[in-house]
């Protein structure tokens, strides 16, 4: 038997590549790792060098979440991020799946320049649009108000939802559109029976990044809502205290406020895998 | 009552200059089943979806009955159509699939259940009412989209190669149950394909479509024995005709041999003095391999069992041509073996144009 192995039948390749893969997976996990772990902890315990063993308690998990007088409440910021994430992200999509259907299944005129000023919009820094928007907010009342940020993490989240759907919309099978045109559907009856189920997955991915976007968004926030209205990233900053420790706690913070993503995404991950228009073409 | 007009329909794509359909006149009777068939980029699928209403006309119109439907929206026009992949609806059942389009009528659905169960009784579809498409196989899905269409009764049957991603032993099967269903339904179907044999075996009356214009339509017996021109008689037959230019001269010469047309021949051509650049055209089954006049040598003998293709090769002004003729299965000759050839059947002859001028009798000698 002479015969050239494949790669992956050259086992040495396989546990070297194997063992690379680990690696790269543990780095990139530990620090998340040790948020979690030390927010089981006590504040002296977390502080101290790295120990093997301690006895674990949910203490800071009771202290981040009790709300206390004057200060910005565990269930206040997490009302008020879930809010704007949720009206923001139904905003985007309203507006987005007609924007994309105008570019994927009957392109405008001169769609390429729709498409691309869509995302030029994403082309000037943060930092520089922040003191006109500021003013703005100021004139319009809107100050630490829920309000100005729903329409700003709409408009953020805006271009990547178009281009996005529109990649997803022209995935479907053109034949799939001109048949429900032919049966006699309307263009609403194309979109509710064929082009939003077909295109489901992606509208479904598409939310959940407008939702971690949204989510995890602090420099409008801090900037232009740091009282009232305020969200689960300013939340996590109120636990640094200038004095003793505050690792634990900040942990505890942290990961209360990184569950609902990664909630969302395990949960949106099921219908992001599903295969798009399974079974319509051979 | 419901026949078609094409009338000058034209449609020229944005960013070309030449019409994919140019000046498209056609009329197809009520109840007829009317193939379209021409090579890739003949125009054959444009122009079935200018009848759709999926393009746009540029001139010209097209009458479904009386009505000019040419700005008709598609769902306005009462057709239904089979497309080449299906375009079944991944996420719908085959029952909900096939009563689409009546539920986008209005139909009451006890009246739907009842029609969709109708028809996927004659389809043999019964069975898989309730499964989705990606849970079927390619025959399956292809009867569905049959369904779907016929559930409908609608005026006009359009069909864009529906047999094209079967298998080969599942296409033929399925053409005779397609022409048994159009047969018994008599719905005037217009029906494209580039299998010159579906073409051939489906239709009444056959169109052949080339670079957008339409070249010859008419019944598949006309089509093979007087096709209008070279292109028509090289693309309808397998193996193709032969076809060799004879050039000005008179008598005509093929090879060594001197070809003798009848009087009706010698009329079409003008014979006695030099004239027009004559094509002559036979087909493999008018090509006789044995002891004839016209040297030859054969190349390769394909057996096909109830008969043999004889490829040979001859010598014409100067350089070596092949020939293809269609013997019986006694044929006993041998690649290398030298012959002679002789026409027995009928030769078509072009003139300018490429135009035929004439089906005639003729032998070498």
């Amino acid at each position: 038997m002479n015969r050239d192995l494949a790669v992956g039948e050259r086992r040495w390749v396989n546990m070297v590549f194997g063992l690379l893969a680990w690696v790269v997976g543990i780095v990139f996990f530990f620090p998340v790792f040790w948020m979690v772990l030390s927010s089981f902890k006590n504040e002296q315990d977390a502080s101290a060098s790295p120990q093997m063993f301690f006895s674990p308690t949910l203490d800071r998990y009771r202290e981040v979440t009790k709300s206390s007088q004057g200060l910005l409440s565990f269930s206040q910021a997490f009302s008020n991020s879930a809010f704007v994430v949720l009206i923001s992200t139904l905003l985007v999509l309203l507006l987005a799946i007609p924007a994309a259907y105008a570019l994927a299944i009957r392109p405008v005129a001169k769609w390429r320049d729709v498409l691309f000023f869509f995302i030029s919009t994403k082309f000037l820094p943060v930092v520089a649009s922040i003191l006109p928007l500021w003013i703005l907010a100021k004139e319009l009342n809107l100050l630490n108000t829920r309000l100005v940020l729903v329409i700003l993490y709409t408009g953020m989240n805006l271009p990547l939802a178009v281009w996005m759907l529109r990649s997803f919309f022209q995935e479907i099978p053109r034949e799939l559109i001109e048949a429900a045109e032919i049966d006699g559907a309307s263009l609403g009856g194309q979109l509710k029976s064929i082009i939003l189920p077909t295109a489901a997955p992606g509208i479904a991915a598409t939310a959940l990044l407008c939702i971690i976007f949204a989510w995890n968004e602090y420099f409008f926030s801090v900037q232009l809502n740091p009282v009232r209205g305020a969200t689960v990233p300013i939340w996590v900053t109120t636990n640094i205290s200038t004095r003793g420790n505050f690792i634990a706690k900040l942990s505890a913070a942290s990961v209360l406020a990184s569950l609902p993503v990664v909630i969302a995404g395990w949960i949106a991950q099921k219908r992001m895998i599903r295969g798009l228009a399974m079974g319509a073409i051979k | 009552m419901t026949s078609v007009r094409f009338d000058n329909a034209t449609r020229t794509y944005a960013g070309t200059d030449k019409p994919a359909v140019d000046s498209l006149n056609l009329d197809i009777g009520d109840g007829e089943l009317l193939v379209l068939v021409g090579p890739s980029g003949s125009g054959k699928s444009t122009a079935l979806r200018m009848l759709a209403g999926l393009e746009p006309l540029d001139r010209g119109h097209i009458f479904i009955g009386d009505r000019d439907v040419s700005d008709v929206r598609p769902r306005d026009r009462d057709i239904a159509m089979v497309f080449q992949n299906y375009a079944l609806y991944p996420q719908l059942t085959v029952a909900e699939n096939m009563g689409f389009a009546l539920k986008q009528q209005g139909m009451p659905k006890d009246q739907r259940i009842a029609r969709v169960r109708e028809v996927a009784a004659i389809l043999d579809l019964t069975p898989y009412l309730d499964r989705k498409p990606k849970n079927l196989s390619g025959g399956q899905r292809q009867r569905v989209a049959m369904g779907r269409a016929i559930v409908r009764q609608p005026a006009v049957y359009l069909m864009d190669e529906p047999l094209s991603n079967l298998d080969a032993k599942l296409r033929v099967q399925t053409r005779t149950e397609l022409a048994e269903i159009q047969a018994r339904l008599a719905v005037t179907t217009v029906y494209v394909t580039h299998d010159q044999v579906e073409a051939m075996t489906m239709g009444h009356r056959v169109a052949v479509l080339k670079d957008g214009i339409l070249q010859q339509c008419a019944p598949p017996g006309e089509l093979y024995h007087q096709p209008a021109n070279l292109f028509v008689a090289g693309f309808i037959g397998s193996p193709a005709m032969n076809q060799v230019a004879l050039g000005t001269g008179r008598p005509l010469q093929l090879g060594t041999a001197t070809v003798a047309l009848d009087s009706a021949g010698d009329a079409a051509i003008g014979a006695g003095s030099a004239g027009d650049e004559i094509t002559i055209g036979f087909r493999p089954e008018a090509l006789e391999v044995g002891n004839g006049p016209l040297r030859a040598r054969i190349r390769t003998v394909e057996d096909l069992g109830s008969e043999m293709f004889v490829h040979v090769s001859i010598d014409h002004l100067g350089s070596p041509l092949a020939l293809v003729s269609k013997m019986p299965a006694s044929f006993a000759g041998r690649p290398g073996d030298d012959v002679g050839l002789q026409l027995v059947g009928t030769t078509h002859l072009f003139g300018t144009g490429a135009l035929r001028l004439a089906s005639v009798s003729a032998c070498l000698s």
